[in-house]
């Protein structure tokens, strides 16, 4: 008060009723870059399963051999306030270098790979190679009765493939999770 | 507010003289004898022989031989918070691990900078449930700070400076590392600590300029505000108590704190509020529940200090200063972040303030306010000719021993809240208690750690009869070592917070809170070599704590206090800050919800 008059005025408002966008669920996808230390992969996931987090999709490999970073991205879900809690959360681990929101940015884009494998003759197996060709898969192993696909893409095109899939002779599946980076020239 | 990338450190100095090589252990005394370490806490054992070996015969290092693991992390935590420096513990592989779980926690709980050292079975036969095999980091990883297992001796002087930074840089807080038998055994270069720091881990201690001016911009504004106050003032060290003292002169501004933060503000001083929090006085409550502005410096909203949140201090705008970002927003929403050290941050708040020149609003009748809140007397009882009463106790405890060069420390239970309400700190560092986890068992191991820090001071745990008998046998520690600490049982034959709650929430139904068969601690003091005092009239008990104050060796002090009474004033579980219990107890204080709270 510069001008020496200060007299009571309205009470201002807490922070704390403010909070009502906090109910909505959303889905984030976090790119975490650790240090690559034994028990790193242990600390990230022992936090999301202690403090009651989500994770929908885990993959993490190392991606700088030299600085011994490996970069773990994680699907997660949960209001504003909890997936602010996460992120705080996880720059808390030692070994966490980085936690890049990719999601929040909107630049981010994400692609998952999978294997399917199919079992099947006649038109069933015609079929199949067929819906390959539209989801660009690659035929990475043949038999005289099967086929393993190799299929990249967003997830649900993923899903949705297994799903075509499934009445044709589907065997079994193995998918990579889900992994993320951004768009344009800029790092994280 | 913050960076959610770490800050990028300066490059590491490396060292290019030939380094000395010698063997593990003793690479371990090394390092802790660079660190600075003159006292620690342990215990042998098969996996933690050599370090034992190394130790043998040198005397940079006194090592203070416990009865129970558990003691040594306790021990630690007591030296680490009377004197502001890492505690350190070494203790053997598997159970020797496992007891020192308990402490881990509770300074991870209440921001202890910690350095354990637990040996392991040797690196060919982890993982085959070798003799004493636990996986140490396993169990520790989520009650650590960090931890690592050492799997080679070159790198071992590295890690545990590297560990040592952890433990006392930003929040501080428990650092484990696990060290194979063979590695100990192993000869490897001594790294020195010069230029070891940890790239991924470099806090924000400097708080953002746009941060403190919208603080100085609400100061400015409040006609009822408050400062909030908590352990990371003291852990931040004895600077951030003179700033915070120096900016309260300023301002005039009102102080409550956190039961961590005891000490950091004068209880002398007229602006003190007590204590707030579910045990806390009437008029902190009061002024946190009806402020304009609360300047929340070093605390963490915790469940105890907020009762129900979503009608906590409703009207306020909340500023939030603290080291750690996952604090922030945690529990609480607040206006104002500050990430920053609690020092650093006070003092640009002063400066800012200096700088401006402003006149501050009149602060007269929010503190009329606050004078009728505090003449309500919360922390009145009956007492008693014939019985001693346990606030009674404390004050007497408090009135014959507050001109000596005193410490505290506490066990958990009701005895914990009277020393908080009638024990009164005017300095930092002065009060060591389990706030976070609530470790019945804490006080005497760490009043063991505050007297090796503090050889001449008188140190007193105000401790329950339940509580002290779940690391009594520490008594011996004190004994062997020379340690004259003095442990004042408040002995009321309950488990008296449990029976309170019992007869608030339970119907009255005493469930197995009775202290049954009760050691006699007269001779219990006796048996263990210490001195044992009992008292059990008002009459003689000023004459008694004389007498225990001047024992020069460690007493065990039994007070029989009134057995039924009950720790007031209370809020509720589940109930708002202006809804504290002030006088007896109906049983029907606690609604369903708050039933189920604890
Ligand atoms: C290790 C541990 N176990 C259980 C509890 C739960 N607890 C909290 S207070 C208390 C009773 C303490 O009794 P006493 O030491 O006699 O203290 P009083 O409340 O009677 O002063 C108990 C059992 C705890 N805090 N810590
Ligand atoms: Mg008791």
């Amino acid at each position: 008060m510069s001008d020496g008059t200060a007299t009571p005025g309205p009470a201002p408002k807490s922070a704390y009723f403010l909070s009502d966008e906090d109910k909505e669920v959303e889905r984030r996808t976090l790119a975490v870059i650790v240090d690559n230390e034994p028990g790193v992969l242990a600390r990230v996931v022992g936090l999301f399963s202690g403090r009651g987090y989500n994770i929908d999709s885990l993959t993490v490999a190392e991606v700088d051999a030299s600085q011994h970073r490996s970069r773990i991205t994680i699907v997660t879900q949960g209001t504003a306030h909890i997936l602010e809690q996460i992120e705080a959360q996880l720059l808390r681990i030692v070994p966490v270098a980085e936690v890049i929101d990719i999601t929040n940015s909107k630049r981010g884009i994400e692609r998952e790979l999978a294997l399917v494998k199919v079992a099947g003759t006649g038109e069933k197996r015609v079929e199949a190679l067929r819906i390959g060709e539209i989801f660009r898969a690659h035929v990475i192993d043949t038999t005289n009765e099967s086929f393993i696909f190799e299929v990249t893409g967003a997830s649900d095109k993923l899903t949705q493939f297994v799903d075509l899939m499934r009445p044709l002779g589907l065997v079994e599946v193995s998918r990579t999770g889900v992994l993320s980076i951004k768009r344009g020239k800029e790092k994280g | 507010m913050n960076t959610k990338t770490k800050a990028k450190p300066a490059a590491e100095t490396a060292d290019t003289s030939t380094p000395r090589m010698m063997t593990g252990a003793q690479i371990v005394v090394e390092a802790l004898r660079e660190q600075g370490v003159s006292v620690m806490f342990g215990y042998p054992g098969g996996a933690v022989l050599p370090i034992y070996d190394a130790l043998y015969g040198q005397d940079a290092i006194r090592h203070i031989l416990v009865r129970h693991e558990q003691g040594a992390g306790h021990a630690a935590e007591g030296y680490a918070r009377s004197t502001g420096k890492c505690g350190v513990a070494l203790v053997t592989s598997g159970p020797g691990a496992t007891n020192m779980v308990t402490p881990i926690t509770d300074a991870m709980m209440d921001s202890i900078p910690m350095v354990v050292i637990t040996g392991q079975v040797p690196t060919h036969l982890i993982g085959t449930d070798a003799f004493q095999e636990c996986d140490t980091t396993g169990i520790t990883r989520t009650c650590a700070k960090h931890n690592y297992l050492v799997t080679d001796v070159n790198q071992l002087a590295r890690t545990i400076h590297e560990a040592f930074y952890i433990a006392t840089n930003g929040r501080p807080g428990p650092v484990v590392i696990d060290i194979p038998k063979d590695i100990q055994f192993a000869t490897g270069p001594y790294v020195g600590k010069a230029g070891i720091l940890k790239p991924t881990y470099v806090p924000q201690t400097e708080p953002l300029p746009e941060a403190i001016k919208a603080t100085v911009d609400l100061i400015t504004k409040a006609w009822r505000p408050i400062f909030y106050t908590g352990g990371g003032v003291i852990n931040s060290g004895p600077r951030a108590s003179k700033l915070l003292r120096e900016l309260q002169a300023m301002t005039g501004i009102p102080v409550t704190s956190t039961l961590m933060g005891l000490g950091a503000f004068p209880a002398a001083h007229p602006d003190w509020l007590g204590m707030v929090g579910m045990h806390g006085s009437f008029e902190a409550n009061n002024a946190m529940h009806d402020c304009d502005l609360m300047i929340c410096v070093g605390a963490r909203f915790d469940d105890r200090v907020t009762g129900r949140v979503d009608a906590f201090s409703p009207n306020s705008k909340k500023v939030h200063i603290d080291i750690d970002a996952s604090s922030i927003n945690k529990i609480v929403r607040v206006d104002i972040p500050v990430l920053a050290d609690c020092a650093q941050a006070l003092e640009a708040i002063l400066k800012e303030l200096k700088a401006r020149k402003a006149q501050l609003p009149d602060l007269a009748p929010w503190k009329e306010e606050i004078g009728a809140w505090r003449a309500r007397r919360c922390f009145g009882y009956k007492n008693s000719s014939d019985v001693i009463k346990p606030q009674y106790a404390v004050e007497r405890l408090y009135a014959l021993t507050k001109d000596h060069d005193t410490y505290i420390t506490t066990e958990v239970g009701q005895h914990q809240m009277w020393a908080a309400q009638f024990y009164h700190f005017n300095e930092p560092n002065r009060w060591m208690t389990s706030g976070g986890l609530g470790t019945m068992g804490y006080g005497l191991p760490a009043a063991v750690g505050v007297q090796s820090a503090h050889p001449d001071a008188l140190v007193i745990d105000i401790a329950g009869e339940a509580s002290i008998q779940m690391m009594m046998q520490e008594l011996s520690t004190a004994v062997q070592h020379k340690l004259p600490v003095k442990v004042f049982i408040l002995n009321n034959e309950w488990m008296g917070m449990v029976r309170q709650w019992q007869e608030l929430l339970h119907g009255e139904r005493y469930s197995h809170s009775y202290s049954e068969s009760l050691p006699d601690f007269v001779k219990l003091a006796d048996a263990l070599g210490a001195y044992g005092i009992r008292c059990d009239d008002p009459a003689e008990l000023d004459a008694k704590i004389l007498e225990m104050v001047n024992h020069p060796g460690p007493v065990l002090f039994d007070c029989r206090v009134e057995r039924a009474e009950n720790c007031l004033p209370m809020i509720p579980s589940g109930s708002a800050h202006n809804q504290m219990i002030l006088g007896e107890i109906t049983g029907n204080e606690i609604g369903e919800a708050g039933r189920g709270l604890v």
